[in-house]
């Protein structure tokens, strides 16, 4: 795991301030108010997308052994880089902490924030930030060991529970246990690799995150039989990227690669044959989609062609699932397409 | 005489110059800079106001300190006062301060106890004590504190579950989930006896310094201590018992996952308080060898020489004068002991910066949040360095 500087997030968090204050980016920090200059034409002008990506989260985004970034959020990155220049390279990845991560988006640090971030209507309006979709539907759980019997969370009453402060999870915790009247003891730590550590020394008798980041955890330890995610699910947590507010084209952009990856796999186009189905598929919303007709790009201000080009780099939303998440354990549950029972991922026509 | 009076190189006050308007002028030049760099430097805080503002209002980011009275919800582990998820982010941070202030103090306190008793020790003509002392302060010095901290978290986690716990004396239980102590059971009756006991504690002071000024005028000693402890003892035991002679303890027990009941000591607060402690009398320890040592030979010689024994001579003689050399840098180091309890949230200890850090992500206000944590540090480093100042001037030398 690449370590982080000591003591980032403080640091990141008095640097996007001091940032806001200089005005340091001046083409960010007048991009939204004229809404001429655009995020997209900064990016196009500087070559490199900047990405903000979790520290580490096995199945998300963690860099490997050598030191290249891989997983689910890190191909929405890559995604939109071959979007944009049809190269899925050029992006740089910033590493952002629970509490860093808002600041760094606000003060233009990174273009677009893609890390299991839950979009809530206070972070949508008060934030300044725009979400742009729901790439992953996911809820919050709890795991304990195994070996404590625990089967269900109603059962935590007075345990400790092991939590990452700054995150919609620490106020679903407060709010579960106020609305079914179980006590807890907190154990706050921001650093994910001490908190889990803690969970694991057995400081705590429970951990709570999104289901999502319970299997990559417990994938994570040395035995993963050891550990229980308990069946309850005590929230919504839609996670999606997202952007500064303001600058529409980009939320387009974004908004549309992610229906682009889901129409895909509804259509069949994977990494594997879009280039034969760009040649030879007659269905009309195939030819729309991959710029034979339509000049939906150009709409978007980037190339025509640019779903062939980003499907080539990623494939479809169910290959970059199965290629990540499935191997750690987390199965398509209500992230299967909306044509499946039980499936919510819809991709808006392509027209 | 008055010819004298009337010449004017004995006048007191200079001569009156005309300012003449120019650069070869000392006095213009002085003011001319003194406008430019004034000027210059208000410019740039406007500037950096209206911009972060101008920058705020762009990206339509909230502003103000109006989340303060909004529901926090966070989950704090450990408070002095009442506090629920329900209460407000302002009582969440002044829970925080208090728990800043927590460690802060008792840290000082320990450390300043350590770091002497260290200092001392590294003078000693033990030889054995002397090298632990000098070997204790070189490793602790070299280690980063951050270190250390994550280091004595770890022990402390390594301790045994709660159903596994050590149980040195009844009622007494040391686990992975901390120190669980039996405490009484709080009622009015033990506040009456805590307020008499400050009350005891000012009597005493006053009293002292009221007898030791008569002996300074009559020479006669009076011993202090008899009033003393029935100010410190006798005070807060009548004021118990006229609460109703409360005795209800609260025993710690082991129910569903953890101990409940009587006072714990959690592992986050420990980790942090021996740390910070440890780290800093290493300082302290070096503070006070060199104080005493800037204290001449001549000193101890002369003290021995009038027959008074070296535990004498170190706590009248020595000490006293040693202190004025100790006092000014130990300040510094009392800061920084405050400062570094910051460092907290490595560990998972709830203090100002760890709350204030988690308020200001939920309500997405960084320079709000950094603001009240740098209000805070503020407001506690001007009280440590007013206070140590004032006793820094109390005990500096008289001349005369």
């Amino acid at each position: 795991m690449k370590k982080q500087p000591l003591r980032l997030a403080m640091l990141g968090t008095i640097g996007a301030v001091a940032m806001t204050a200089l005005g340091v980016l001046p083409a960010a920090a007048q991009a939204p108010a004229a809404g001429g200059a655009s995020i997209l034409d900064a990016i196009k002008a500087r070559g490199t997308l900047v990405c903000g990506v979790n520290t580490g989260l096995a199945g998300f985004a963690q860099p490997d052994s050598q030191g290249v970034w891989r997983g689910f959020d890190v191909e929405y990155c890559r995604a939109i880089a071959a979007a944009i220049f049809n190269d899925a390279n050029k992006v740089r990845y910033v590493p952002t902490t629970a509490q860093s991560r808002f600041t760094a988006l606000q003060s233009g640090e990174i273009d677009l924030l893609a890390r299991n971030t839950t979009w809530t209507l206070s972070r949508d309006t008060s934030l300044g930030l725009d979400f742009t979709g729901v790439n992953f539907y996911d809820g919050q759980g709890f795991m304990v060991k195994t070996s404590t019997g625990v089967k269900t969370a109603k059962e935590l009453e007075g345990a400790t529970i092991c939590v990452q402060p700054g995150t919609t999870t620490e106020q679903n915790l407060t709010d579960w246990a106020r609305a079914n009247n179980v006590r807890f003891t907190p154990v706050v730590i921001e650093r994910l690799e001490e908190l889990v550590s803690a969970y694991a020394a057995g400081r705590c008798d429970a951990y709570t995150t999104d289901v999502s980041g319970l299997a990559a955890t417990r994938s994570s330890q040395p035995t993963p039989a050891e550990h229980t995610i308990l069946p309850d699910v005590i929230s919504k947590e839609p996670l999606g990227p997202l952007v500064r507010h303001g600058d529409q084209r980009f939320a387009d952009l974004l908004r549309w690669t992610h229906f682009a990856l889901v129409a895909a796999e509804e259509l069949g186009i994977t990494q594997a044959n879009v280039a034969q189905m760009a040649a030879n598929d007659a269905r009309p919303e195939v030819q729309r989609m991959l710029g034979k007709n339509g000049g939906l790009g150009q709409m978007l201000g980037v190339p025509n062609e640019w779903v062939v080009n980003v499907l080539r780099a990623t494939g479809n939303y169910g290959e970059i699932f199965a290629r990540h998440l499935q191997p750690i354990g987390i199965q398509r549950g209500p992230n299967a397409l909306w044509t499946t029972p039980g499936g919510q991922q819809y991709a808006m026509p392509f027209r | 005489m008055s010819q004298s009076a009337a010449d004017p190189r004995h006048l007191r006050t200079p001569p009156k110059r005309q300012l003449r308007l120019s650069w070869a002028d000392e006095r213009i030049r002085a003011i001319v800079w003194q406008v430019l760099i004034v000027g210059a430097v208000v410019g740039i805080v406007w500037w950096l106001v209206r911009n972060t503002q101008h920058n705020l209002e762009v990206r339509r980011i909230a502003t103000g300190f109006g989340f303060l009275q909004r529901e926090a919800g966070l989950p704090i582990g450990e408070h002095l006062i009442e506090y629920t998820p329900a209460s407000t982010y302002l009582r969440a941070l002044t829970v925080g301060v208090l728990n800043t202030l927590k460690v802060a103090v008792i840290g000082i306190v320990l450390a300043t106890v350590l770091g002497t008793v260290i200092g001392i020790a590294r003078l000693s003509k033990n030889w054995l004590l002397a090298k632990v002392s000098a070997v204790y302060v070189e490793v602790i010095r070299d280690v980063p504190l951050l270190l250390q901290l994550l280091f004595w978290y770890t022990i402390l986690q390594g301790l045994p579950a709660p159903r596994q716990a050590l149980n040195p004396v009844a009622g007494v239980f040391l686990s992975n989930r901390g120190l669980r102590l039996p405490f009484l059971d709080w009622e009015a009756g033990h506040s009456w006896a805590l307020l008499a006991f400050v009350a005891g504690c000012f009597a005493t002071w006053f009293y002292a310094r009221t007898m030791r000024r008569r002996r300074m005028q009559d020479g006669q000693p009076r011993p202090i201590w008899p009033a003393a402890l029935g100010f410190l003892i006798g005070l807060p035991v009548v004021a118990w018992w006229l609460g109703g002679a409360p005795t209800g303890v609260e025993w710690p027990a082991l129910r569903g996952f953890n101990f409940q009941g009587g006072m714990t000591i959690s592992p986050e607060y420990f980790a942090l308080l021996i740390g910070l402690t440890t780290y800093t009398a290493g300082f302290i320890a070096e503070i006070v060898r060199a104080g005493i040592l800037a204290v001449s030979q001549g000193q101890w010689e002369a003290a021995q020489a009038l027959g008074l024994r070296p535990g004498t001579v170190l706590r009248q003689v020595v000490l006293p004068q040693a202190l004025r050399v100790i006092v000014p840098p130990m300040t510094s180091q009392y800061l920084n002991l405050t400062k570094n309890s910051s460092l907290a949230v490595a560990i998972g200890y709830q203090d100002i910066v760890s709350i204030a850090n988690t308020t200001l992500n939920q309500t997405g206000q960084a320079i709000e949040g950094i603001a009240i944590i740098m209000l805070v540090y503020l407001t506690i480093s001007l009280s440590i360095s007013l206070f140590m100042n004032w006793y820094n001037s109390r005990i500096a030398l008289v001349e005369r």
